[in-house]
């Protein structure tokens, strides 16, 4: 009746998960109950869960990615302190739990964190700055969303309810095979990557439309900013790369479920198509990481330093440059795999071609800083931060691209030094840029400047007081993932790690503490002319936050820096305007057709994972069911009349004006 | 949207909005392209079996059978063509076009390559 699932799955000898589960699910139900009892269950339901507005589902996907990354940062404490601890002993994690925490902190950390912040950045502005109402496939953007979710909810189920993978993040067979992985930790990392992997993929398709497809008047692809440029480079590598994982992991789940022999050791299995395949996904997914971050810092870099960004088209170049090498490199994560130097080789000067454009990115936005009149505020904090950082990492690539040095340096703590150093100082400290830099737009208040400035310093110190000594302790021969060890030279280094660590810990703090700040002096911070930093591209132009048509008319382009042109215009023109002709619009209506497949997709999943076949159906069959619905609805779309449309805009240029006029009395 | 989207980008669609194509001329496209994608498909299961031909030239038949038959797929079923309206469409088909090509192509030749750094084989049954 349950398959495999039985109270055995339940750890009760393990404290630390237990208790973890345990307050994460008191936690959960306090929230859920507030919700109810204060009755903000319908508003809950009817304005965020069943939206369909890019906005909202933007907002959603970075509040799942900040919940995971909280998660993942407490796997990250566990195991820098248990490095800390276990030297000539066994630490306070026994090994099979030290190993489930590196996997759960890789994936989560990758697919759960990285991926949806950059995601919801991207559908929260990607069309704003179009100029456009909303993405090109708005039902199919909240299912993507809540497919993610789904994902995200499965692999912390395995927290109380079994195991998580022992593997490492990219579960490597033999050891992911059934022989030697027999409990569902597999699994259950397989099946939540499969599901968020289709809510990943359609949220690619419907971005990679979105730019081709949708664009207001006039902007052309070389007018359109940097980060929709970054954006369509990111998406389409998502729609090229996410299905060689799926593919990858179906036939691990087939080895696994149905006695097949694609990655076994025996039956002309071969474990090293796994590793070639796996990359072939994952160096492209590290570009579909950082080049949205990447946008980031380029709309953050030209906007704080009042100029228009250098060399845009040199940047517009390398972006594409790198979306097509990205495709030509992933050998280099398997250099010690025994293809001999001829491979090695040509793979490895594609590794260091691959620096040359992101090299480009780099001067182009220190050509932008020069000569401009910089304003340190938080993004520009983070963005300056990401160029000091991200060099040093990448640097540490080029060295790891070249084979022999990577004979010696391969799965040493070296190379957790170097991806961290990038994944951190590029997408992390991108996405904190981002956060900071669009959260008005969002939420219509700044964020606290002392709080975040307090934030940016204390994570970039504990950054690199927690990884700098990784990389020598790498350099000392120390490998990663080593639940204990008995060298005493490694001891220190892991010391000042686990210090520093808490240093960064400090960061993260100060980051809740700035919300909480901000949220209580949202009157004093409130951002009235939808311009709070002086931007330079249409999301700038609207309201904070954007009425949910976004633009009451069709912004008319007429050059880069859409939004600092019309501001030049309108200062010759001193803002005379005659009565606009304000017109009905008719934007999507809500669905729930997101949150109830992502139900029986999360259904369909647990059931797969404990072999519970009647469930699996009835999940199947009850998502199927959900897009039969969706497909036979009669109406999608819902008219906002012209008066409210005039109304809402008046109200917003009211403002407005009543700024720009105070201003000119100053 | 419609009234948002219209005449934003000449020639381009955007998603949802119907090409002015009558009925009619539509089925006819997807009924031709039904019959050569069955044409195309038997021909090969008869190639495959017969022995009317030159045997070595069988597998070269089935090739370009297959490739043809990728043709009407894009062709009439995805309306892959060469109006001013496809140009994304066809850019989308080369960009994975070149992603295969990388993939597929790379595979089998880091595969071919898997054992360079091993010792031949009569070296590794002599050190048993």
């Amino acid at each position: 009746m349950l398959g495999k699932l039985d109270w055995s799955a339940i750890p009760f000898d393990q404290p630390i998960p237990l208790v973890a589960g345990a307050v994460v699910l008191v936690a959960i139900l306090g929230v859920l109950g507030w919700v109810v009892v204060k009755g903000h269950l319908p508003y809950l339901w009817h304005e965020w869960i069943t939206s369909v507005d890019h906005k909202r589902i933007g907002v959603m996907y970075i509040l799942l990615a900040s919940v995971m990354l909280l998660r993942g940062g407490s796997d990250a404490i566990m195991m820098r302190i248990q490095q800390a601890m276990a030297y000539q002993s066994q630490g306070y994690l026994p090994p099979e739990h030290y190993n489930q925490i590196f996997s759960a902190h890789g994936t989560i950390m990758i697919f759960f964190v990285a991926m949806p912040f950059v995601i919801g950045l991207m559908n929260l502005v990607v069309p704003l700055q179009l100029g456009v109402r909303d993405v090109a496939f708005p039902t199919l953007n909240s299912v993507g969303f809540w497919l993610t979710a789904t994902g995200a909810l499965l692999v912390n189920i395995s927290l109380v309810v079994g195991e998580f993978a022992r593997t490492g993040w990219l579960a490597f067979p033999p050891l992911s095979e059934l022989s030697y992985s027999p409990g569902v930790g597999v699994d259950y990392y397989a099946w939540s990557l499969q599901i968020s992997g289709v809510g990943t993929l359609v949220a690619g398709i419907n971005l990679v439309t979105t730019v081709l497809k949708l664009r207001t008047k006039g902007m052309n692809y070389l007018r359109m900013p940097m980060f929709c440029w970054t954006t369509l480079a990111s998406n389409l590598l998502i729609v090229a790369a996410f299905p060689i994982l799926t593919a990858t992991l179906a036939m691990l789940l087939l080895d696994r479920y149905l006695g097949f022999h694609f990655f076994t050791n025996e039956a002309g299995g071969n474990v090293m198509m796994f590793m070639n395949l796996i990359w072939a996904w994952g160096h492209p997914e590290v570009y579909i990481l950082v080049l949205p971050a990447f946008g980031i810092f380029s709309e953050v870099v030209s906007t704080f330093s009042g100029k228009a960004l250098f060399g845009y088209r040199s940047m517009v170049l390398a972006t594409m440059a790198i979306c097509v090498i990205s495709f030509m490199v992933w050998l280099h994560h398997f250099f010690t795999m025994g293809a001999g130097p001829d491979v090695n080789a040509i793979f490895g000067i594609a590794s260091m071609i691959i620096a040359v454009p992101t090299g480009v990115k780099i001067y182009n936005w220190l050509f932008t800083m020069y000569g401009g009149r910089i304003r340190f505020a938080t993004p520009m904090l983070w963005s300056v931060g990401f160029m000091v950082t991200f060099i040093i990492g990448g640097l540490t690539g080029v060295l790891l691209a070249v084979p022999p040095a990577d004979f010696m340096l391969h799965n040493s703590m070296f190379l957790v030094a170097h991806f961290h150093n990038v994944i951190i100082g590029g997408v992390l400290f991108g996405a904190f840029a981002g956060f900071e830099y669009w959260f008005p737009k969002a939420f219509g208040f700044r964020l606290d400047e002392r709080w975040g400035k307090a934030a940016f310093w204390f994570t970039l110190t504990g950054f690199f007081v927690t990884f700098m000594p990784l990389y020598v302790a790498g350099m000392l021969g120390m490998t990663r993932r080593m639940q204990h060890y008995d060298i005493a030279a490694w001891r220190p280094w892991m010391i000042i790690a686990a210090f520093g660590m808490a240093v960064l810990t400090i960061g993260v703090i100060c980051q809740i503490v700035q919300l909480v700040v901000s949220i209580r002096n949202r009157e004093a911070l409130r951002d009235r002319t939808g311009d709070p930093w002086d931007g330079r591209s249409l999301e700038w132009a609207t309201s904070s936050p954007p009425p949910v048509f976004n633009f009451a008319f069709n912004p008319d382009v007429r050059g880069e820096d859409a939004y600092w042109d019309m501001k030049a215009h309108a200062k010759q023109q001193s803002l005379a305007h005659e009565t606009p002709d304000y017109q009905d619009i008719e934007m999507p209506r809500n669905s729930p057709t997101g949150f109830v497949c992502a139900f029986f997709a999360t259904i369909m999943g647990f059931a797969l994972i404990w072999h519970i076949w009647w469930m699996v159906i009835l999940g199947g069959l009850g998502a199927w069911a959900t897009f039969v619905v969706f497909a036979w609805r009669d109406h999608d779309e819902y008219v906002i009349p012209a008066e409210e449309v005039a109304r809402i805009d008046r109200s917003n240029i009211e403002e407005r004006r009543s700024l720009v006029s105070m201003a000119g009395t100053v | 949207m419609s009234e948002q989207t219209h005449g934003i980008v000449k020639h381009d669609l955007a998603p949802g909005e119907e090409e002015e194509h009558s009925v009619g001329a539509r089925i006819l496209g997807y009924v031709v392209g039904l019959a050569l994608a069955l044409l195309l498909t038997a021909t090969s299961f008869f190639i495959a079996g017969t022995d009317l031909v030159w045997q070595p030239s069988i597998p070269v038949a089935l090739i370009v059978l297959a490739i043809a038959q990728m043709g009407v797929h894009l062709v009439f079923f995805l309306h892959i063509t060469t109006g001013p309206d496809n140009t994304n469409n066809v850019l989308a088909l080369a960009f994975g076009l070149l992603v295969v090509f990388l993939v597929v192509g790379g595979t089998v030749w880091i595969m071919a390559h898997l054992n360079a750094n091993m010792p031949p084989m009569d070296q590794i049954m002599r050190m048993q």
